[in-house]
């Protein structure tokens, strides 16, 4: 599924809103999770999962290429942990 | 780093400041778009969100586990797992963001 296909689906479910208010929604919620995440929060979702920012620390890396070192700097990255309804969903346990 | 967490209220707030429904209908709308992301990765699709990320579903073997703290072996069951692999677009406004 892509972001155009899941627009479409809760489109059809909601013939009173138009086309772009619905794209609106979807942009908003996850541009509203990548904002919370570049500001160093963590956005919680109950039953669907937790997006939250994990530091890295500096290392020293390998160019794959060439086998020379070079530092790599220290960095945030994001990460998701799926919630517990849809890792059980996920192996066919509905609730 | 801020402990401040977003929760689904914050997203149906957001919509309705963005999209000017009312407040129960954003929320059912948040929830709408969880459930429809949750729905087909039940379903085994992939989901990809561009610009946001990639949700996929992978299919793990059994293996024997072994409890940490006792030492037990434990057979682990053969089982499916989500990954979300952020987008370039995201990993570069979290690293941005999150400068120290």
């Amino acid at each position: 599924m892509i972001r155009s296909e899941l627009v479409q689906i809760i489109a059809d479910e909601n013939p009173h809103l138009f086309q772009r208010d619905v794209e609106r929604i979807v942009n908003t919620v996850f541009d509203e999770i990548t904002n919370a995440l570049a500001k160093g929060e963590r956005v919680e979702l109950r039953g669907f999962g937790a997006f939250s920012v994990k530091k890295r620390d500096a290392r020293m890396g390998r160019n794959p290429r060439t086998g020379e070192s070079v530092p790599v700097e220290a960095k945030a990255v994001p990460f998701f942990k799926t919630g517990k309804l849809l890792r059980d969903r996920l192996n066919g346990k509905e609730t | 780093m801020s402990e401040k967490t977003l929760t689904r209220m914050d997203l149906s707030e957001a919509v309705f400041r963005e999209v000017g429904l009312s407040r129960n209908e954003s929320a059912d709308l948040v929830e709408s778009v969880l459930n429809h992301v949750s729905d087909a990765l039940v379903r085994g699709e992939q989901v990809k969100l561009s610009s946001f990320g990639t949700f996929s579903v992978r299919d793990k073997n059994a293996r024997v586990g072994r409890n940490p703290k006792t030492g037990q072996e434990a057979p682990i069951p053969p089982r499916r797992v989500l990954t979300f692999r952020p987008s370039h677009l995201m990993k570069e406004r979290v690293a941005e963001g999150n400068k120290s």
